[in-house]
């Protein structure tokens, strides 16, 4: 069956931390398994950081869990061997393998939140790692444990070891998740995702604190991550997957130079940056296949730019290019690859762009709040508020685009929401087109409905999963009273999808037939119905896939292009920013702490925020030196901001005056404001 | 002449939206997919037969009608009798007329208390009279295993014979329907290959026809499960008291679902002082304990219905509108755990991305509850509903036993257990009346708590994903 | 915290009136007291004046909420809803129709109920989770399979099966227990035994059933795989991990109804013959004794809404999310 393509070598190297053997691993039935992991092999040096890099479904995590034997019920290896240090794990008894969990191998796991044990003190949970592996009790493994959170840069280990798990933020969960894996000192630590849930200025000092780990304790990291930016950071070695398989292995400084695989190429090509602000992202078509399904060939070949018939019918052989392991049949050999598409397709010019003269805005918002009280007391009378925004201004011209950034809990999703009036805002006034909207009334808000729309992130719940996609398009145009006659409304809904990219016989199904990019299609056709000025993206892209998301980008800004629709794009992702906006607005507890062209925003940051923000996203450039501007701490809960300048306490910058006043705003010329006392400020603001 | 009771009505009602549903579940494929997955439970198909078994009984039993009297009144208008029968009487007439002086046991053919009987020589004895009818046709008892086992033998090959009827027909019909063969079809179905487990739905129906047909044999000739202390049937009693039964299981999450799920969907959504007054009418009568508030309601209707007996035409619709208190009255009591749920549901629906959509794109809320809200909380509804059935069935005869239950005239498990539980210290035991009442509640409660359980991990959205 | 019990206890005052309320709706507005006098009178043809004679004696003579024939407050005081619901508020439940005092009654009875009630809990708890961590440790597997089938097995009979089984074969086939009846002190034990037993078993099916779900449920959470990947054992993580998160639904579904202990179970004190409050209320139904079952509501109603503050404070106590914040 699966061993009988050979996909096992049976050569045992040396040196070597951990062999991987052609891993195999299925989920559900036996009659139509999942082949989460087919046909797996790498290795991991000692003292290296490998890197596992894929998209979301592509097996990388159920490699980790059949290595750790922590698969779920469901799940059974069906084949390979898994060598630690010479004895394959997959043949040890159940307690043998106890052993090696948290003692030979640690890991840790993508969401902090939840993979700590609420009703156990962090005290607890380190210790009881200690007690299973070396015995220790009392207070010799408290005083262990204490040594261990100070070792992850946990300030008052003393403290914190008797506090709970949900005491503590996420970067110290996070923290507190690497100690317990430290606790035994592993040869090898597994990483799943350990950074995705963190925003990127934890994540920048999480992925710091892995590294000087490694550094100080020499042990070999398996680091799995999408993110090409992190790959680039930490990997030593990289290895690719792809519906189940490793399609490309290589180092970090020649995956990044020059990637082999031609889906690896479209990776690149696909991301968003500044650079290609005025092309068409490249796509890969299609989406990732179901693992279900009986594959005949490269299981890449059906969106392949460069497949040809053989790639079709016969799975590619395993392909060592000097010292590169590729698993595609351009490298096979034979030069076949004469046969093969093209290298590369570039990517199509935008078209017809509106010029950017109309500078009036369509949408002005004069110092929005959003307050939350928060009651206490017998009486449950109002204590405080939790102001998620705190009076911010914006404006939107006509066919622009204002990204509005910031990490999690800064309020921006609120502020979207705030000028849509889902939640009505506190205080100042949302003006669109002349028109204010926070004195309407719920009925005469309804008419108004039509000017501004919403696309959502999720989308899984942004669609009634008990609605038909024609009846999702048509909701607004009937909640509008433009529900024409029923063939009109038909054509309609036609010409949506086909705006959109999606066939028309979309119509009659449900959304659980689509994919979540097809989805993200699809809440963009129910925004685009009511022919809307204006729509709020609220993080469109952030739960796709980076070939996904080219798709969407590429899409939305097709739509800019030809009916002038004005974006407010609220997103953390720095690069989507770069690739998409006019403006960027930097928002920080509530407020926003700098905003102007992208250009001024993002290559000459004047805040400290804004500087540190920029610094702290992993870049490709595998050589960049950049400086990465660490902030300590986390942010502080909105309930409570900060006495003057809210960023003070984290800000390198401080100064006195900082912790008095919240700074007046600075114009620095050519619209771009900022809100710090570095720079002196504007008498006329 | 017909006649309509409140609660037949309301069966009807109720058969006639279910009927519904399915045609309309039948065309949407979102809908019909979670009962294809119960489909796919072996369990839950050979459950289906058994409450099919059951919901028949007690439809029969709820067409209701007067006998017309062979006499005429004066002016030459036909006159009916006082008594109310069913469709289901009407079908099984022996059962109910064939009574015996008092207790007999099961196939017995002598009665249970010893009489004092003359002689044909003028003395007098005390003996075990035979029966009037249990085993009658028998001119010495010692041939009544032989009898047993002929009639049984004969009802279990009519009920074979009728099972491959039906069988081949069904199979033909679905072959026909879905363009397989027919031979192709019946070899899936015996190899169990069938998405839909046709195998343990069409094997349990044979048990089901075998079981009936050989009791319809045997009751020809026997008292199958004993007479009660007048002599009347124990097998018609506990066949009677399946309607009791589903009726309290059904109507009262009938009664209760309009409220809940409007209170508690509205509470959910508009939040606020709505909010506020929805909880405080659940809490309020929540915290009133169950059994409490039924005590006192039923308390409270038999003393109105006792001072207002000559407005009823027949006993039988005054046990029918007890019936029916009752069931409202379970309803209140069992309204406000789905009311919490939904409320909660529709707090997070509110909040969810394609709701704050429809808010977006001007959708009113009536629209948005109708649309969004109430299709999502279907399922919790539906679950809620089989689970609660059993629960209801088992009350009844708690709830009957305490004298708070249905009327006491009214034929229902909880007062068959009753009447009985007050001959447990006679010796030997009178065991048949209790042995009845539990075997049929215990087969019904445990078809439906199979059936539920297959229908919760069906359209659990959780534990789907298992 | 403090500010919270106090809040807690506040709001239970609106929803005792409205209990209040509702018993006396039920009680005195469905039914005149002439109806009420006339069913306990027991007789269709009563005369009135028996009818007024019975109403005297018990107080049921006066206007029902507003008293014009005397001055002052009295003409609040001197009614029926006064004298026989707002008297509740200060668990003042005055005599029953027969004539008894009712909170004497309740004193004394609620002792027996209690005796039977708290080992049922507390056995009941043990056995059910027992059986439920046996039943979640060989999960996926036949023994979950069959533990399951047996669970909903046993939840499908009638509670009313288990009692009278349970009397036939323990008490007079193998005659080990006295069928029914009750003493004090230590002689009780005897007659508590079969209780208790009954209670249990009955409690299993879906107790057990209850308490694998939130096994699973909590089993199937990132940080039991955390605790796994630490590499401790399958007991370690079921007893130290699983167990201590379930206790808290477990627990505080324990606590609703740890005030209604008091009130003891209407059928099995029936069944054993226990004089506890169980079978008090069961009498004052089946005699139609209406004052008795209006104080039952009421004090079931208010040891209820103590069972829910006191889950409230439990949750506090218990979850240490709760009980930090």
């Amino acid at each position: 069956m699966l061993l009988i393509r050979g996909c096992v070598t049976g050569k045992r190297m040396s040196g070597l931390i951990l062999q991987v053997e052609g891993l195999s691993t299925h989920l559900g039935s036996e009659s139509e398994p999942v082949q989460a992991v087919d046909c797996v092999s790498f290795e991991v040096r000692r003292g290296e950081t490998f890197a596992l890099l894929g998209e979301s479904g592509c097996g990388k995590s159920m490699t980790a869990l059949t290595l750790m034997r922590l698969l779920p019920s469901s799940g059974r290896v069906v084949g390979g061997a898994v060598l630690f240090e010479g004895q394959d794990l997959l043949k040890l008894s159940e307690a043998d393998m106890r052993r090696v969990r948290g003692g030979g191998i640690s890991m840790i796991f993508q969401e902090p939140m939840t993979s700590l044990n609420p009703v156990l003190t962090v005290g607890q949970q380190i210790t009881e790692s200690l007690t299973a592996h070396r015995g220790l009790r009392g207070g010799r493994a408290r005083s262990e444990a204490m040594e261990l959170l100070q070792a992850v840069g946990i300030p008052d280990p003393y403290q914190r070891i008797y506090e709970y798990p949900h005491q503590l933020s996420g970067g110290m969960k996070q923290r507190v998740m690497i100690a317990i894996a430290l606790a035994n000192e592993p040869e090898l630590l597994i990483a799943d995702e350990p950074t995705t849930a963190l925003d990127v200025t934890i994540q920048a000092q999480v992925l710091e604190l892995m590294r000087s780990l490694q550094r100080d304790r020499g042990m070999s990291i398996m680091f799995i991550t999408h993110d090409l930016g992190v790959v680039a950071e930490m990997a030593d070695r990289v290895a690719v997957m792809y519906a189940g398989q490793l399609v490309e292995q290589a180092s970090r400084n020649e995956f990044f130079t020059e990637p082999k695989h031609p889906y690896s190429q479209k990776l690149f090509d696909s991301l968003p940056d500044k650079d290609k602000r005025d092309r068409q992202l490249y796509v890969i078509e299609g989406f990732v296949p179901s693992l279900q399904t009986e594959f005949r060939g490269c299981r890449f070949a059906p969106r392949c730019h460069r497949a040809f018939d053989r790639c079709r019918g016969e799975e590619p052989p395993r392909t060592t290019v000097n010292g590169r392991q590729v698993f595609c049949h351009l490298y096979g050999g034979d030069s076949l690859a004469a046969e093969a598409g093209p290298v590369s397709t570039p990517g199509r010019p935008h078209g017809g762009r509106i010029p950017l003269a109309s500078k009036a805005a369509l949408l002005r918002i004069r110092n929005m709040k959003v307050h939350f009280p928060i009651h206490s007391g017998v009486f449950r009378r109002v204590a405080g508020y939790v102001k998620a925004v705190d009076g911010i201004n914006l404006e939107i011209p006509q066919g622009h685009t204002l990204a509005l950034v910031g990490e999690s809990g800064c309020g921006k999703t609120t502020a979207g929401k705030g000028i849509l009036q889902l939640i009505p805002p506190t205080g100042g006034s949302v003006i669109f087109a002349g028109q204010e909207l926070t004195t309407l009334s719920h009925a005469e808000l309804r008419s108004h409905r039509d000017d501004m729309q919403i696309i959502f992130q999720d989308p899984y719940s942004s669609m009634n999963p008990r609605m038909l996609v024609g009846d999702i398009i048509s909701e607004g145009l009937r909640a509008q009273g433009r529900a024409a006659a029923p063939a009109q409304l038909q054509a309609r809904i036609e010409q949506l999808l086909d705006q959109v990219g999606l066939a028309a016989d979309s119509v009659a199904r449900y959304p659980h037939e689509f994919s979540g990019g097809q989805r993200q299609r699809i809440s963009i056709a129910r925004a685009l119905a009511v022919d809307p000025h204006l729509i709020v993206c609220d993080e469109p892209t952030s739960a796709l896939d980076v070939s996904v998301q080219a798709q969407i980008l590429n899409l939305l800004k097709q739509l800019q292009d030809d009916l002038g629709i004005s974006f407010l794009f609220i997103t953390h992702d720095i690069s989507v920013v770069a690739y998409l906006a006019h403006e960027v607005a930097v928002m920080y507890l509530g407020r926003i702490v700098e905003q102007g062209s992208v250009e001024d925003v993002l290559d000459r940051p004047r805040h400290p925020y804004t500087q540190a923000l920029l610094s702290a996203v992993p870049t490709m450039d595998v050589d960049s030196g950049r400086d990465v501007i660490r902030l300590v701490g986390d942010m502080p809960s909105p309930s409570n901001p900060p006495s003057g300048c809210y960023f003070h306490p984290r800000c390198p910058a401080a100064m006195a005056i900082c912790r008095d006043r919240y700074p007046a705003l600075t114009r620095l010329g050519n619209g771009h404001e900022t809100r710090c006392h570095l720079y002196r400020a504007d008498p006329g603001a | 002449m017909l006649v309509l009771f409140w609660t037949d009505l309301l069966i009807f009602v109720l058969l006639a939206a279910a009927i519904a549903f399915s045609v309309y579940a039948y065309r949407r494929e979102h809908l019909r997919a979670p009962w294809r997955r119960v489909g796919r439970s072996r369990v839950a198909m050979g459950a289906l037969v058994i409450l099919s078994a059951y919901v028949a009984v007690g439809l029969l039993d709820s067409i209701h009608y007067r006998q017309e009297l062979e006499t005429r009144t004066a002016g030459g208008q036909s006159q009916y009798s006082n008594e109310v029968l069913s469709l289901f009487d009407w079908m099984v007439m022996p059962l109910k007329t064939r009574g015996e002086k008092t207790y007999s046991a099961p196939f017995a053919t002598h009665l249970y208390a010893k009489e004092t009987v003359e002689r044909a020589d003028g003395s007098q004895q005390r003996l075990y009279p035979r029966l009037v009818f249990g085993g009658a046709q028998l001119r010495d008892p010692a041939e009544r295993g032989a009898d047993i086992a002929q009639r049984a033998t004969i009802g279990a090959l009519k009920g074979s014979a009728l099972w491959l009827l039906v069988a081949t027909f069904v199979v033909q019909a679905a072959a026909w329907r879905s363009g397989t063969g027919f031979r192709l079809l019946a070899a899936e179905i015996r190899g169990d290959l069938t998405m839909t487990r046709w195998r343990a739905a069409l094997l349990t129906f044979l048990v089901l026809l075998v079981i009936v047909f050989v009791a319809a044999e045997l009751s020809s000739g026997y008292h199958i499960l004993g007479t009660d202390k007048v002599g009347e049937s124990v097998f018609y009693q506990t066949l009677k008291s399946i309607r009791t039964g589903l009726v309290i299981g059904t109507l009262t999450t009938l009664v209760m679902l309009p409220f809940a799920i409007l209170l508690g969907i509205m509470a959910g959504y508009f939040g606020g002082w709505v909010d506020d007054v929805i909880q405080y009418i659940y809490t309020t009568l929540n915290s009133i304990p169950g059994v409490l508030l039924i005590a006192a309601a039923v308390l409270m209707l038999q003393v109105y219905l006792d001072n207002r007996s000559a407005e009823f035409a027949s006993v039988a619709e005054r046990a029918d509108l007890r019936l029916l208190f009752l069931c409202l009255i379970l309803g209140v009591t069992s309204w406000t755990g789905l009311c919490r749920y939904l409320r909660g549901e529709s707090l997070k629906l509110r909040e969810i991305d394609y709701v704050q959509a429809a808010t977006a794109l001007g959708v009113g809320h009536f629209t948005i509850i109708v649309r969004h809200l109430l299709p999502n909380v279907m399922h919790i509804v539906l679950i809620t509903v089989v689970l609660d059935f059993s629960g209801l069935v088992l009350a009844e005869a708690v709830l009957s036993y305490v004298q708070i239950g249905v009327d006491p005239t009214m034929n229902s498990w909880g007062n068959m257990i009753n009447s009985a539980r007050l001959e447990m210290a006679r010796e030997p035991i009178v065991w048949w009346s209790l042995f009845a009442a539990f075997l049929f509640m215990f087969t019904l409660v445990l078809a439906a708590n199979l059936f539920s359980d297959a229908v919760r991990d069906a359209f659990d959205p959780r534990l789907r994903n298992r | 915290m403090i500010a919270y019990i106090v809040r807690r206890l506040l709001y239970a005052i609106p929803i005792l009136i409205g209990v209040n309320l509702l018993t006396f709706v039920l009680f005195f507005v469905v039914n005149t007291p002439d109806d009420i006098a006339r069913s306990q009178l027991g007789d269709r043809r009563v005369t009135q004046e028996a009818i007024d004679s019975w109403k005297a004696v018990n107080g049921y003579d006066r206007p029902i909420v507003f008293n014009t024939k005397v001055a002052g407050v009295e003409k609040l005081t001197n009614t029926i809803f006064f004298d026989k619901s707002v008297r509740l508020f200060a668990f003042d439940f005055g005599r029953s129709d027969s004539g008894r005092d009712i909170s004497y009654d309740i004193s004394q009875r609620m002792w027996p109920s209690l005796v039977i009630a708290v080992p049922t809990l507390l056995v009941g708890i043990l056995v059910n989770i027992t059986f439920a961590m046996l039943i979640a440790f060989f999960r996926a597997t036949y023994i979950d399979f069959w533990g399951v089938v047996l669970c909903v097995i046993l939840l499908s009979i009638s509670s009313l099966f288990y009692i009278i089984a349970g009397q036939y074969l323990l008490s007079k086939l193998f005659h080990l227990v006295p069928i029914s009846g009750y003493d004090t002190g230590l002689n009780a034990l005897k007659f508590l035994i079969l209780p208790v037993v009954i209670s249990v078993i009955h409690g299993i099916g879906s107790g057990t059933r209850w308490y694998r779900t939130i096994f699973l449920e909590e089993i199937g959470k990132d940080y039991v795989r955390t605790a796994r990947a630490k590499g401790l054992g399958e007991g370690i993580v079921l007893f130290r991990h699983v167990l201590k998160n379930a206790m808290i639904p477990i627990l505080t579904g324990v606590v609703v109804v740890l005030p209604l202990l008091f009130m003891g179970s209407l059928i099995t004190e029936s069944f054993f013959g226990i004089p506890g409050l169980g079978s008090y209320t069961i009498e004052g139904i089946q005699r139609q004794d209406f004052a008795i079952v209006r104080s039952m509501v009421f004090l079931g109603s208010v040891l209820y809404i103590f069972g829910l503050i006191l889950t409230d404070i439990s949750y506090t106590l218990v979850d240490p999310r709760v009980r930090f914040s």
